[in-house]
């Protein structure tokens, strides 16, 4: 039962064969037995999940026909929702009861979907191994001494321990690839502007996006289907006709023009992880696909010029967390601004105030020339690489991080170390683009995932070749030990 | 650019992130690492391009100005740490 695709699930809940309140009861019982371990959740409410559960099955009984009704999935914790405790891995937001729910919870309440409950996360989405949460370190499912990357740590977690069907991330700077890489699951970062950033507690609000991470390319398809679309609340919410992901899944590869970047296969990138690439790529051609040499050649300078943009965009951005309206407050203060200064130094962890510092610093008065400007600057060659490389091929491939899964507290002291982890996925948000990691075989015991790239508005496409790559490879469907 | 201890008291200020004497040391050491990455980006000649603010070139949607949102005051002063008369509470400001 627990490795079956979403669709599968869906038949068996439409011919009665299983409910939707008995799948919401195994996935709890699951979460009982792994969660204490693992630490994929922060927040379950058996309460909340069994009454959507039951109504689901109403709905199922109507011949409601969304493929996500009755579905049993997980939220990251950074999505504010009615009734829940949001608190996006932070002190600052620990005892935080979401008021009102977001644009992509409600499209999943909407279609019938069953909330299990929140992921845990890196604090504020800022980090890369999922160290950093309030709420404890997360397991990774397929070597529990080692992170499970981050921030959608807790998402990725719970999806490669089979403690959910499927569940949301949220991708900045590769927070839904990279922990979808190092746990051996498909994890999607839309478009800019595709999913409803409504609700979705805001880190950098010009890259933050939010995509789905499971098992196979499919399910991410009819994940989309029901997350994606216009939200008004969302002022950088883009406002397209529907679109059915699924409609390309099963077109023939034949043709395809795919770009390897030199810049994604060289010096940093480890070499168990370029075997598993290598072998991908004989894949492909098989499938009928055409291999061209592409270059990205700032690619390096995405990581200066996200760690400008990024910590600017968050200073601002977590400047609402002043201990006045909600969230935490210190216990003591002297006066207005001391309360401030003790609020946040209480309430943020060391990543974030360091995140906070940084983009303080390069907003101030004589530095924003040299800094912010500099990196809007920069960011649009990295944007115009992407251009020029899509009119060569149709999709670029290469790894989704320079390595797999590393020991917890291995770069836990060392901010500029863990940076490097996205070398390859932070220049996709600083583009806009839409990027996918894919389980693509093994290095050491650990899972390898491969990174497709398209171009804007090109998920389709994406989710057609890794669903094609899927058809003739069983590595999504791998589960680790013990679980 | 190289920081100082004092640069670093500073731009907590700034933030309004409390750095107490004994912290100032160790995030002047890590802020500096950070910086150093950042340093990168003066390598490279940007005279004449335009910075990039945003992906999508799209302006900002306007909407008839009506009103969409109902009053949930009780609610969301639940979530305060200190009201009081449907008012948040904040140390005195004005003697």
């Amino acid at each position: 039962m627990i490795n079956k695709s979403i669709k599968e699930l869906s038949r068996m809940l439409r011919s009665g064969q299983v409910s939707s309140l008995e799948l919401a009861q195994e996935y709890l019982k699951r979460i009982d037995k792994l969660n204490p371990e693992i630490n994929a959740f922060v927040t379950v409410d058996p309460e909340l999940t069994l009454s959507q559960a039951k109504h689901a099955d109403i709905l199922i009984s109507k011949g409601h026909q969304n493929p996500l009704t009755g579905i049993p999935i997980a939220q990251k914790d950074i999505f504010v929702a009615k009734g829940w405790k949001t608190t996006c891995g932070s002190k600052m937001l620990e005892n935080f009861i979401g008021p009102y729910d977001a644009g992509v919870i409600e499209k999943f309440d909407n279609a019938g979907a069953v909330n299990l409950g929140k992921t845990n996360m890196d604090e504020f989405a800022m980090g890369s191994s999922n160290e950093t949460s309030y709420f404890g370190k997360v397991k990774n499912p397929w070597d529990r001494d080692r992170v499970p990357g981050g921030s959608s740590g807790g998402s990725a977690a719970a999806v490669a321990a089979r403690l959910c069907v499927a569940a949301t991330g949220t991708d900045t700077g590769g927070s839904i690839r990279q922990p979808a890489s190092l746990c051996g699951l498909s994890g999607l970062k839309p478009t800019y502007g595709t999913v409803s950033r409504y609700g979705m507690i805001a880190f950098a609000s010009s890259l933050d996006q939010a995509g789905p991470m499971a098992r196979s390319c499919e399910d991410m398809a009819l994940m989309m289907n029901v997350m994606g679309g216009f939200d008004e609340r969302d002022s950088t919410s883009l406002n397209r006709p529907v679109e059915d992901y699924s409609r390309d899944l099963n077109k023939p590869l034949q043709g395809l023009r795919i770009g390897l970047p030199k810049e994604y296969f060289g010096e940093g990138l480890d070499t168990g992880v370029d075997q598993v690439i290598q072998q991908s790529i004989s894949e492909f051609r098989k499938l009928g696909a055409e291999f061209v040499d592409i270059s990205l050649p700032n690619t390096k300078l995405s990581i200066p010029v996200y760690y400008v943009l990024a910590p600017a965009e968050a200073s601002s951005n977590l400047s609402r967390f002043d201990g006045v309206r909600y969230g935490y407050r210190a216990p003591e203060y002297n006066d207005l601004i001391d309360m401030y200064c003790k609020t946040r130094a209480q309430g943020f962890g060391a990543e974030v105030k360091r995140r906070i510092l940084i983009g303080t610093y390069v907003l101030s008065a004589g530095y924003y020339d040299a800094y912010y400007l500099k990196a809007q600057q920069i960011r649009r060659l990295i944007a115009q690489d992407f251009i020029n490389a899509f009119e060569e091929c149709d999709i670029i491939l290469g790894p989704t991080a320079p390595s797999t899964a590393f020991k917890t507290g291995e770069k836990a002291d060392d901010p500029v170390a863990m940076y490097l982890q996205d070398i390859y996925t932070i220049a996709v948000n600083l583009a806009g683009l839409p990027g996918m990691s894919i389980p693509a075989g093994f290095a050491g015991n650990l899972p390898v995932g491969l990174q497709i790239i398209g171009n804007y508005f090109d998920e389709s496409r994406m989710l057609n070749v890794g669903h094609a790559y899927q058809q003739v490879t069983d590595w999504h469907s791998r589960m680790p030990e013990g679980i | 650019m190289s920081l100082s201890s004092s640069d670093v008291k500073r731009i907590a200020h700034l933030a309004r992130i409390e750095v107490s004497d004994e912290e100032v040391e160790e995030t002047l050491k890590k802020l500096s690492g950070i910086l150093g990455l950042i340093e990168q980006m003066q390598a490279v000649d940007t005279t004449g391009i335009a910075p990039m603010s945003h992906s999508q070139e799209v302006n900002q949607r306007l909407r008839e100005d009506v009103v969409t949102k109902t009053n949930q005051r009780e609610l969301f002063q639940s979530l305060a740490p200190s009201v009081e008369d449907g008012l948040y509470l904040v140390p005195k400001v004005i003697e």
